[in-house]
This record gives C-alpha cells, structure tokens and sequence, in this order.
C-alpha cells in the first residue's frame, strides 16, 4: 500500500504531499505522523501542500485534526504552500484552520518552526540545537 | 403569392431603387453623417439589396427563417454589430431596414395600381418581411450591446482590484466599491496571487472606498482575510469611517479576529512594525 514519506530534519518532520490525497491515504498520514511524532520526538512537524491542486473538505480536516494531534503531542505543525485556490476552496467550505499555523513555503515555515523550537527548547541546548537528543 | 412580382421589380430597377432608398436615408432626421459616411452608406446598402433580391430569387416565403434568408440576415448583423460599437441607437439601426417601405411602396403602387387586390396583397408581404428584418437588425443590436457591457463590466472588475506592494512583505489592497460575491471572488484571487508572487507576510484591506458595509460585505471581508491567513499572511483592514463602524457594531458583526486601523497610514505603520522594520526620521525638524 501507498505511503507518504515523512523526513526528519532536525528537531522537525517534513512530510510533503504530491499526489492527491485519497481518504484512506490521509488516514494513514495521520496515524504515521502521530507515531513518528512520539518516536523521534520530534519539536516541529511541517507539511507542505504546494503540489495539491485539490483539497476537499474531508481532506481539509483531517490535515487540520493531524495538526491538533500534533500539537498535542507536543510538536508545532505548521502547514504551507497552499494554493491559492485550495485556500479560497477551504474558505468557502469553512475550513479556516484558525488553531493551525499557515506559512506560504517551505522556507517560511521551516523559519517559524525553527523560531519556535529555539523558543522552546531547554536552555543548555538552546545554542547547539545540532546536539539534541535524537 | 406575391414574391415574384416583387423579385421582377427589384432586378429590373435594382440602381435607380438603390437611388432612391439612399436618398430617403440621407433625408431622414436619423441618419448620423457625424457617423458614418456616405460611401459605407452606400456599400452597406448595395449589400444589402443584392443579398434581399438572391433571397427573394430563391423563392423565400413569407418568412424570413429559411436557408435562402442567410446572407441577407449576414449583411444585417455585421452591419448591426458595427453601427452598435459606433454609438448609433436601436432607432437609428433599425431605421436602415425600414426606410425601404417607401421607395418599395411607391415602386409597387406604380407597377400595380391597375389591380388594387394584387397590390394589397404585394404591400403586406412586403411589410412583413421587412419588418421581420428590422426587428432581426433590433436584436443582434441588443445583443451586440450586451456583448459590450458585459466586457466592460469584466474590464472594470479586473481594473477595480490593484493589489499594490507597499514594502517588502506587505502588500495593500484598496478597495472601492460595493463588495459582493463575483467580485470578492475577484479581489481574493488577485490578492492570493500578489502574496504568493511578492512572498508577503502582511496585507492590508483599505475599505475607504467602500460604500456600506453590512453583514454580507462583513462576511466576504472575513473570507478573503481567511483565505489570506491559509496562505501564511495576516491581514490588516483598515479605512474603517466612523459611519461604518457604527453599523458593524449596530450588525453585530465579530471582527475581532481581524486587527483593524481606521487608517491607512495606522495599517501601513502596524504592518511594518510586524515585519520588524522602524521608520525614524532622517534629521530633527
């Protein structure tokens, strides 16, 4: 069966999406992403969606709950590179994505996160991020 | 029937009818020389009677809707199409067809005044022919006309939507006038695309221009700021008048997950901050 491959850069996980997502791809997103989480503990999770021409509305909250179950596992999601089509699709199918972190690429977000991150992380590490445990 | 009577009198005096329909055209109070001149004057009118007599030739009914009818109703729209983008009125097009009943008339009373019936009859198939013509001219004019506003009304959408970079990061969009669903459709594309091509972080949404605001206009407002925050930008709207927050708060309307300014120049000095500019003066005044 198909799987999206996630990367780990760092503190952070970048999964990014090229093909369109079929629901039961989603699902499993969703479920590997929760385990790679907790496994790597990982600080920052990143999902770029520039290669999505569509998004529909089941599509559009599972990326929003993975987003949340992210964060409650203690790892800052941010999801970047929509379209801007996919973004007004979202708005006009009501998913806004307020509790979600929007960057427009790649770049920008991996920056939030790292900010984020070095914000967060204790002190004695603050200045070798390299040296965090893995 | 009475088509070849018709016919017959048409090809045996095609010029000197031309003549004098062009003659009754120039009389007319309609006609507009400032327009057009009379040599199109005449070609169009040439044109036109050559494509009238091959159709009454083909023995065309009574109607104008057959085959044989084609390049007569060809010469009338492209005519039509014209004189509608050259400023002529509905009248003033339609005149073109109808001014032909008179010199037609005089030329069938002439030829039949010995056989009152037979005249009757040719009049009426006369009259219903052109007047079937006049109105088709009427039609491809008004369609032509709506052809017109509609491109108009697309122009005037894609030209009332300038997003404008204002800095680095930050772009603006001054809206004017009434929002409603197509055009808010407009304004977010356009805004979406200037955030993506000047990599932005901030927008501004300046509503100075913006005649009312009511719970609709609100609710596309909210849209396009979402829409904007999806695409990793905050937005700022600002041009707020007293008058309309008034209303919004008459409304009800929530739009305090928007930061907003009554000011462009509040907006501007907000967004630059966020971006972590400062703006000092270059010397003391």
């Amino acid at each position: 069966m198909d799987r999206i491959p996630i990367l780990k850069l760092g503190d952070c996980l970048i999964v990014s999406l090229h093909v369109d997502l079929h629901d039961r791809l989603a699902l499993t997103l969703q479920d590997d992403l929760a385990s790679r989480v907790v496994s790597t503990g990982a600080k920052g999770v990143l999902i770029d969606i520039s290669g999505l021409d569509m998004v529909d509305s089941f599509i559009g909250r599972i990326l929003g709950n993975i987003a949340t179950l992210c964060q409650v596992l203690d790892a800052e999601t941010v999801i970047v590179g929509l379209r801007p089509a996919v973004a007004i699709t979202l708005v006009e199918l009501g998913v806004t994505w307020t509790h979600v972190r929007t960057a427009l690429n790649i770049e920008r977000g991996l920056a939030l996160l790292q900010h984020h991150v070095s914000l967060t992380a204790p002190e004695e590490t603050r200045d070798e991020p390299d040296d965090a445990q893995r | 029937m009475s088509i070849p009577n018709l016919t017959r009198l048409l090809q045996n005096d095609a010029e000197q009818l031309l003549q004098d329909w062009l003659k009754a055209q120039l009389a007319s109070g309609t006609l507009r020389r400032d327009l057009l001149s009379e040599v199109d004057l005449r070609r169009d009118s040439q044109a036109f009677l050559t494509a009238f007599v091959q159709a009454l030739g083909a023995g065309a009914a009574l109607t104008t809707d057959g085959p044989a009818w084609e390049d007569v109703k060809a010469v009338l729209a492209g005519l039509s199409k014209t004189r509608a983008s050259q400023g002529f009125t509905s009248g003033e097009v339609a005149t073109f067809v109808l001014s032909l009943k008179q010199p037609l008339f005089n030329r069938l009373f002439t030829a039949l005044s010995s056989s009152p019936e037979q005249l009757q009859d040719d009049l009426w198939t006369t009259t219903v022919l052109l007047d079937q013509l006049g109105l088709y001219t009427l039609e491809v004019y008004q369609r032509s006309r709506e052809d017109i506003i509609l491109r108009q009304r697309q122009e005037l959408l894609e030209l009332s939507t300038p997003v404008v970079k204002v800095w680095q990061g930050i772009v603006a969009l001054p809206l004017i006038g009434t929002l409603d669903s197509e055009r808010t459709q407009v304004v977010m594309e356009s805004l979406l695309e200037r955030i993506v091509e000047t990599e932005s972080t901030v927008a501004i949404i300046d509503i100075t221009g913006v005649p009312t605001v009511d719970t609709l206009v609100a609710q596309h407002l909210l849209r396009a700021v979402a829409a904007a925050r999806l695409m990793g930008a905050e937005c700022i709207i600002s041009g707020i008048r007293p008058q309309i927050a008034q209303t919004i708060v008459h409304l009800g309307i929530d739009l305090s997950s928007v930061t907003t300014k009554a000011n462009f120049a509040d907006a501007i000095a907000l967004a630059l901050t966020r971006s972590g500019f400062q703006v000092t003066r270059a010397r003391a005044q």
